[in-house]
C-alpha cells in the first residue's frame, strides 16, 4: 500500500541525495580551483555557499514536519532520523570546502612547493571520490559500501600526515614559503575533516538499514 | 521470573470458523502487555477467553491451556465469580451501572458478602484514588455514576474492578470511546497501576500502545506475529508484518 507518508518521505529522500551532490560538486570545485590556483572559481564557492546552509534548514524543517504530522516507526522513522542527522554532516562538509578556497585565494601570488601541491591534488581527488561514494552509498542504502568508507579516510590521514611533514621541512628550508606551507596544512586538514563527515554520514547509512548506531573508526 | 498466566496452543472456535490458531503466550507478574493487531485479527477474543467472558457465546469452542497461576482456568472446579476477582476486565463502552458511585466501586464486594461499612468506605476510597478519580469524585460519592462524563465514568470502572483486588486487569480498548484528555488520564492511571497489577490491554491506538506498555504482541489472523518488548516492536521489530502494520502500510 502507498501512503501519503511515502510521498513525503520520497520528497525528503530526494532533497537530500540533490544536497549530496551538491556537495560532492562544491568539493570537487574547491580542490580543483586550490591545485589550478583559480581565485575567480574560489570565490564563486564563497558566494554560494549559503546555498547549501539554506538547503540544510529545508530538510531539517521538512523532517521536523514530517515527525509531527506522520509520528513515523521503525524504518521510517530511521529514515527521517538518518537525513536529519547526515543533512549537518553534509552542510559542516561543505564549510570546509569554503575554507578551501579561502585559502585559494589567500595563497595566491606567494612561493608554492609543486611536490606538496601534487600531494594535495592526489588527496583531494581520493577525497572527492570518497563523497561521491557516500553519497551513492546513500542511494542505495548500501550499508557494506557505506562500512567501506573508512579505509578511504585512513589512507586520507596518511596523505595528512605526509603533507604536514613536508610543509615543515619545506619552511625550514625556505621561509618565502611559509604562507603556501601553512594553506597545505590548512586544507590538508580540510580535506581530513570532509572525509570525517562523510564517515559520518556511512554511519548514519549502517543506523538506517540496521538500526544499530555505531562509530566505524573505533571497528577498525 | 515464572509467568502469572500463560496459554499453550489456545484455538478458539466460532462454530466452524477458527479465530484463534494455537497461542502460546505468557504474562509476567506485574507491567502492561499491549495487544495490536488489525480489526479481525482475534486480539479481543484471545483477551475475552482469559477470564472466560466467552463462555456465553454459543457455538464457541476452546481447546488448549490457559493457566493462571499455574491452574487450568477451564477446569471444571473453577469458580467463575473468583475467576473474575482475580483477574478484570474493563470495556471499550464505559458501563457504570445505575446507581450511585459508592456504590458501582462497592458492588462487587457486596457480592462477596462484605458488609462494614467502615471496611467499605475504605476500600471505595483507596479504589477510586487509585484509579485517578477520588477528587473529582469524592464530593458527589453518592450521585448516579451515569451522571459523570465518559473518562470519569471509565476510572469509576477500574476503581470498580480494583475494589476487588484482581491481580490481572484485562481492558479491551478502554480509551477508545474517549477524548484524547480523558484516553491520557486513563494511559496516567494505568502507569501507577503498573507496579501493583499485571495489566493486558487490546488497543488500536499504537501511539497508546508505544507509550504505556512494557510489551507488545502483534496479532494477525489469529496468530501470534511477534511479541517483545515494546521498544523493540516500535524501533526495530523481527517480523516485516509487524513493521508493514505499524508503520500503517496495511491494518
Amino acid at each position: 500500500m502507498r501512503r501519503l507518508f511515502d510521498e513525503e518521505l520520497d520528497e525528503l529522500d530526494n532533497g537530500f541525495t540533490e544536497m549530496g551532490i551538491l556537495v560532492s560538486n562544491v568539493v570537487q570545485q574547491s580542490v580543483d580551483a586550490f591545485i589550478n590556483h583559480d581565485r575567480a572559481a574560489a570565490q564563486q564557492i564563497i558566494d554560494h555557499d549559503h546555498d547549501i546552509n539554506e538547503r540544510e534548514i529545508r530538510l531539517e524543517s521538512k523532517s521536523f514536519e514530517i515527525i509531527a504530522l506522520y509520528q513515523p516507526v521503525t524504518t521510517d522513522l530511521r529514515e527521517v532520523v538518518t537525513i536529519l542527522k547526515a543533512v549537518s554532516d553534509l552542510e559542516r562538509a561543505g564549510d570546509h570546502a569554503r575554507n578551501i578556497a579561502y585559502a585559494t585565494i589567500e595563497v595566491k601570488g606567494n612561493t608554492r612547493v609543486a611536490s606538496i601541491e601534487s600531494q594535495i591534488a592526489q588527496m583531494g581527488q581520493l577525497t572527492t571520490d570518497m563523497v561521491k561514494r557516500a553519497i551513492q552509498a546513500y542511494v542505495d542504502k548500501d550499508e557494506v559500501a557505506a562500512k567501506d568508507l573508512v579505509t578511504i579516510n585512513d589512507q586520507l590521514i596518511d596523505f595528512h600526515d605526509q603533507i604536514m611533514r613536508e610543509s615543515y621541512d619545506q619552511i625550514t628550508k625556505d621561509s618565502e614559503v611559509l604562507i603556501a606551507a601553512m594553506n597545505y596544512n590548512r586544507v590538508a586538514g580540510d580535506l581530513i575533516r570532509i572525509a570525517d563527515y562523510l564517515t559520518n554520514v556511512g554511519e548514519w547509512i549502517v543506523y538506517l538499514k540496521t538500526g544499530k548506531i555505531i562509530e566505524l573508526k573505533l571497528m577498525k | 521470573m515464572t509467568a502469572i498466566l500463560e496459554t499453550h496452543d489456545l484455538h478458539v472456535y466460532y462454530g466452524k470458523h477458527e479465530a484463534l490458531k494455537g497461542i502460546d503466550l505468557s504474562f509476567e507478574e506485574k507491567g502492561i502487555t499491549a495487544l495490536i493487531g488489525p480489526s479481525g485479527s482475534s486480539k479481543s477474543t484471545y483477551l475475552r477467553t482469559l477470564n472466560r467472558m466467552n463462555d456465553l457465546i454459543p457455538n464457541v469452542t476452546i481447546t488448549g491451556d490457559i493457566a493462571f497461576r499455574g491452574q487450568n482456568i477451564y477446569a471444571p472446579q473453577t469458580d467463575l465469580v473468583t475467576l473474575r476477582k482475580e483477574i478484570g476486565m474493563v470495556f471499550q463502552q464505559p458501563n457504570p451501572f445505575p446507581f450511585s458511585i459508592y456504590d458501582n466501586v462497592a458492588f462487587g464486594l457486596k457480592l462477596a458478602g462484605s458488609q462494614q461499612r467502615e471496611q467499605l468506605d475504605e476500600i471505595v476510597e483507596t479504589s477510586l484514588k487509585q484509579a485517578a478519580v477520588w477528587d473529582e469524585v469524592k464530593d458527589h460519592l453518592h450521585e448516579s455514576a451515569l451522571s459523570l462524563s465518559g473518562g470519569q465514568q471509565q476510572r469509576v470502572c477500574i476503581a470498580r474492578v480494583l475494589a476487588v483486588s484482581p491481580e490481572i486487569i484485562l481492558l479491551d480498548e478502554p480509551t477508545s470511546a474517549l477524548d484524547p484528555i480523558s484516553s491520557s488520564q486513563i494511559e496516567a492511571t494505568l502507569l501507577k497501576l503498573r507496579t501493583d497489577y499485571t495489566i493486558i490491554t487490546v488497543t488500536h491506538n499504537l501511539q497508546q500502545a508505544s507509550r504505556i506498555a512494557d510489551r507488545t504482541a502483534f496479532f494477525m489472523d489469529g496468530e501470534i506475529v511477534e511479541v517483545d518488548d515494546t521498544k523493540k516492536i516500535f524501533m526495530n521489530p523481527a517480523k516485516k508484518a509487524t513493521e508493514d502494520y505499524i508503520s500503517g502500510r496495511f491494518g
